[in-house]
This record gives structure tokens, C-alpha cells and sequence, in this order.
């Protein structure tokens, strides 16, 4: 080989780094919060949020306590339509499709966006009721078509292997980690396009911690999911996108590796890294 | 970004771990800068004395360097740092490796000085290596500088220095070659001028990577692998 071909074969460091970050870049985007504001009362909780949440993608919100984080998880399956006294302004696009419209029926709304809470919330019924419950209130009450979707759902929970022979038994007597990831197959049974995670894993020990932030890998794969938590270090795991919420507004958001690594906003740099802001 | 960026976190022991960290990197420049100067002279008055002491001190730069090894290790271990501070961490890791290379270039200029004093070097003409090693200690004393400064303003100033370090190189090593061609008896004292003269080279190139990890550090973008030119671009942008 001459040094001409060595040249002409040697990659450009510089291109593929460029190709990296453009290639993150690609992504269809599900859902779109446009000029969001919510008032609770007269209080502002969300200063015109802006932001582009990417199809089968993990996207963190991350922020001090009171930041808005959760109100605008919430605003995505209109949760918020139950609090008393709630004003919200803007735009929610799901597909293109703003939720916020009068024609929307908010019950459909919320099959095609499930929602997991910081604690676990089983009903009192067995493991196998509670994950078969929202194709029962959809009226479906095929034997077969409710075991499929049972296992599946709680193969799709990590649950399965665990639970197959203890279907009957009350939900409520699982541990924390197999409630919460009862609740995770509840909600995928339906098989929504969206899943908000509020503060997923607060409430568990080390160990279910990891079983359910490798849930959230395995699940992005089917859906676009959104989670909101206060353990940095896990958005950093879990996460392809963080957003930065302070005071209501959001004051950056990129790529999970960009934001940690070298963040855009001094008021981002201080709250990751544990400075006085 | 100054340094006080160091001492502003919640937390106050991580201040004061971090604080520890930064000092004892400089600490370590410090003894790495000492050595190349005693190295260099030991080289040109023949002085024993002198060479042992950098072959010495080159055992407690290693230390050094695995100590703060270590604690980086276990800071990132404990403290998950994000930001500027994981970044911070990551570089003090590659230079207290780099000075740990330069304190081997040290010590092997200290060896090469023990092995020439049995034989008559007066014809040598050391003020071309001298004037080299000037430029190289420059070099790096200004980016433990803009390490202990946490500023990149001045960096490619420091960088820029390497062409000329370069340029003297290959003049040196062209009397060098001269010499051997005069008088073949000449060759093996030759060879170890050429290995000093090689070793101060290689020192001004770490100083260089050192800027590049600085860069890294304060702006969050790896820069190595560039031209002086490209860097400069880099740099005003």
C-alpha cells in the first residue's frame, strides 16, 4: 500500500464523530409539547414548555423537587383534567394530534398512554385479575385471549418466570419490585404507545431498582416512554434524552450522554453536578 | 470558568476532595518540572550526584501518580460526578499519566548522563540542547499553569512552542549525524546525546497532550489528533 492509499483509506476521526451525533438526530418524533403553560389557580406551574419527545426512545425529566416535572408528565395522558382549578394553555401533540382538542375522548386517550406511579398500586384482586383488568373493562372476557394477553404482558414485565404458578394469588402480596412491575404488565397489557414512569423506583431497594430500569430497555423497544425521576444517576442510565426542568420551565434538553457529560446551561451544570445554583 | 468552580458544590467534602486532588497534581508537576531541569544539568556539567537524585525522585513521581490514580478512582466510584467535575476527573487521570511519562524521559536523560561521564564530552555543543530544553520546560510549566488556573485563554501558545521544540530537534539531530559521519568512534557517545536530545522531544509532545486533555476538560471537546492550525481554528470558534 502506498502512503497516497493509506490516506485515502484512514477514517476521519472528525466524520465519524459528526456521524454520531447525526445519526441520534433521526428520530421520528411521538410526542410534541408546544407552548405549554398550566396555571393551578391563579400560580403558574409551566412556562411555555417546548419539546420533542422521540418515538421508542427513553426521554428523563430531571429538576428539583416543585420544578413542574411531574405536572408536565401528567399533562400527556391529562391527568391534570382531574385536579380542581387547572388552566392549561399550548398544545400536546400525540402523533400529531393535539390531546388537548375537544374531540378527544380522554378515556381512549389514556389506553393509548399508560402511566406507572412512585408507589405501586395492585388491586386487591389476583395477579392475574390485575393485569387481565383493562381488556376486561374494554368487554373482552375471551378465556384465551385474556391468558395470551396475561402472559404476554407479564413476560413483557420480566414477571413471567416468576409468577406463572402463582397467578391466583393476591396481588398484594408480592414485594415492592414485583408490585410495581405487576403494575408495568398492567399497563403494557393494553398495549399503549406511550408509558409515563413517575419516579418509577423510588420506593424499592437497589436490586429491583436495576430489574426495572432493565425493563424500561427492554420496553423501549416497543414504546415511547417518558419518566420522570429524582435519582440522576438512574435518568443517566435509563434514559436517550434528559430534560432539565427548573421553576417550570425547561432549561435544556439534548442526548442523555451530551447533558451529563458536557451540559449547555450553567443552571444545568450546577444541579447535575450538586452545586449551589 | 475559574477555579472556584472546584470549591462550589453542596457538598463539602467533595470540595475538599477535589481540592486535594488539583494539588496534588501540582505537587506532581512540580517534582516532574524539577526533574527535567536536574536531569538537563546533570547531562551537561556531568554531575553523578545530581542524575541519582532524578532516578530518585522518578519513584516518588510514580507513586505519586498511582496515589491520585487511586482517589480518582474511588471519587468517581462514590460520587458518580457529572458535568465539568467527571470531566475534571478524567483529565487529572490522563495527566498525571503524561507527567508520569515525562518523569521516565527524566530519569532516562538522568541515565543517559550517568553513561556519558566516563567519556570526554567537551566537544559537545550543549547550548542547542539547552536553548531546547528551555523551550520544552516552558511548555510545560505553562500547562500545569493553565491547569492550576483552570484557563485555556493562553493554550495555543503553549502548543505553538512544539514547532520550534520540533525544529530544534532536527537540527540537533543533524550535527548529530555530521559528528557520526567525521568519526565513527564517535557513534556510541553520539547515540545517547541522540536519545537526551529525543527524550526532550518526546517531553514537549506531552506538554502538548496535556493542553489537549485541558481543552477537553474545560470545553467539553476532544481536540486531539489536530494540526496547530486546526486547533487555533478550534479554539477562536
Amino acid at each position: 500500500m502506498t502512503a497516497q492509499e493509506i490516506r485515502t483509506h484512514a477514517i476521519d476521526i472528525n466524520s465519524v464523530l459528526n456521524n454520531r451525533t447525526k445519526h441520534q438526530g433521526t428520530n421520528e418524533v411521538s410526542i410534541k409539547v408546544e407552548d405549554l403553560k398550566l396555571f393551578y389557580g391563579q400560580k403558574q406551574a409551566l412556562y411555555g414548555i417546548n419539546m420533542e419527545m422521540p418515538k421508542k426512545k427513553v426521554t428523563a425529566y430531571i429538576g428539583p423537587s416543585g420544578c413542574g416535572k411531574s405536572t408536565l408528565l401528567r399533562c400527556i395522558n391529562r391527568m391534570n383534567d382531574l385536579v380542581d382549578n387547572v388552566t392549561i394553555e399550548g398544545k400536546i401533540l400525540l402523533d400529531n394530534e393535539n390531546i388537548y382538542d375537544k374531540s378527544v375522548n380522554v378515556a381512549a386517550l389514556r389506553r393509548r398512554v399508560g402511566m406507572v406511579f412512585q408507589k405501586p398500586n395492585p388491586f386487591p384482586k389476583s395477579i392475574f385479575e390485575n393485569v387481565a383488568y383493562g381488556l376486561r373493562i374494554q368487554g373482552i372476557n375471551d378465556k384465551r385471549i385474556l391468558e395470551e394477553t396475561v402472559e404476554n404482558a407479564l413476560r413483557g414485565a420480566a414477571l413471567w418466570d416468576e409468577m406463572k404458578d402463582r397467578l391466583n394469588d393476591n396481588a398484594l402480596g408480592m414485594s415492592g419490585g414485583q408490585q410495581q412491575r405487576l403494575v408495568i404488565a398492567r399497563a403494557i397489557a393494553i398495549e399503549p404507545e406511550v408509558l409515563l414512569l413517575d419516579e418509577p423506583a423510588s420506593a424499592l431497594d437497589p436490586i429491583s431498582t436495576l430489574k426495572i430500569e432493565e425493563l424500561i430497555n427492554e420496553l423501549k423497544e416497543k414504546y415511547t416512554i417518558v419518566i420522570v425521576t429524582h435519582n440522576m444517576q438512574q435518568a443517566a442510565r435509563v434514559s436517550d434524552y434528559t430534560a432539565f426542568m427548573y421553576m417550570g420551565e425547561l432549561i435544556e434538553m439534548g442526548t442523555t450522554s451530551e447533558l451529563f457529560t458536557n451540559p449547555k446551561k450553567k443552571q444545568t451544570e450546577d444541579y447535575i453536578t450538586g452545586r449551589y445554583g | 470558568m475559574d477555579n472556584s468552580k472546584i470549591g462550589q458544590h453542596i457538598s463539602g467534602q467533595f470540595n475538599r476532595e477535589l481540592e486535594d486532588i488539583r494539588n496534588k497534581v501540582l505537587t506532581m508537576g512540580g517534582l516532574v518540572e524539577q526533574q527535567i531541569e536536574l536531569a538537563i544539568q546533570a547531562f551537561t556539567t556531568n554531575d553523578m550526584e545530581m542524575a541519582e537524585l532524578v532516578i530518585k525522585q522518578d519513584n516518588q513521581v510514580d507513586a505519586m501518580e498511582m496515589d491520585v490514580d487511586l482517589e480518582c478512582t474511588q471519587i468517581l466510584a462514590l460520587r458518580q460526578p457529572t458535568a465539568f467535575d467527571l470531566r475534571l476527573l478524567l483529565t487529572v487521570i490522563k495527566i498525571i499519566n503524561e507527567l508520569e511519562i515525562v518523569g521516565d524521559l527524566a530519569e532516562r536523560i538522568a541515565k543517559m548522563a550517568i553513561q556519558l561521564s566516563d567519556t570526554d564530552t567537551r566537544n559537545y555543543q550543549y547550548y542547542e540542547l539547552q536553548h531546547m530544553s528551555d523551550l520544552v520546560k516552558e511548555m510545560l510549566h505553562g500547562a500545569l499553569d493553565a491547569f492550576a488556573r483552570m484557563s485555556i485563554d493562553d493554550i495555543t501558545a503553549i502548543t505553538g512552542k512544539d514547532e520550534n521544540v520540533d525544529r530544534e530537534y532536527d537540527s540537533i539531530v543533524r550535527q548529530l549525524i555530521t559528528h557520526m559521519m567525521e568519526d565513527p568512534r564517535n557513534i556510541t557517545r553520539t547515540l545517547n546525546v541522540l536519545w537526551t536530545v529525543r527524550a526532550m522531544e518526546r517531553i514537549g509532545d506531552h506538554a502538548c497532550y496535556i493542553c489537549e486533555h485541558l481543552i477537553f476538560m474545560i470545553k467539553g471537546e476532544a481536540v486531539r489528533h489536530l494540526s496547530q492550525e486546526q486547533l487555533e481554528e478550534k479554539m477562536k470558534g
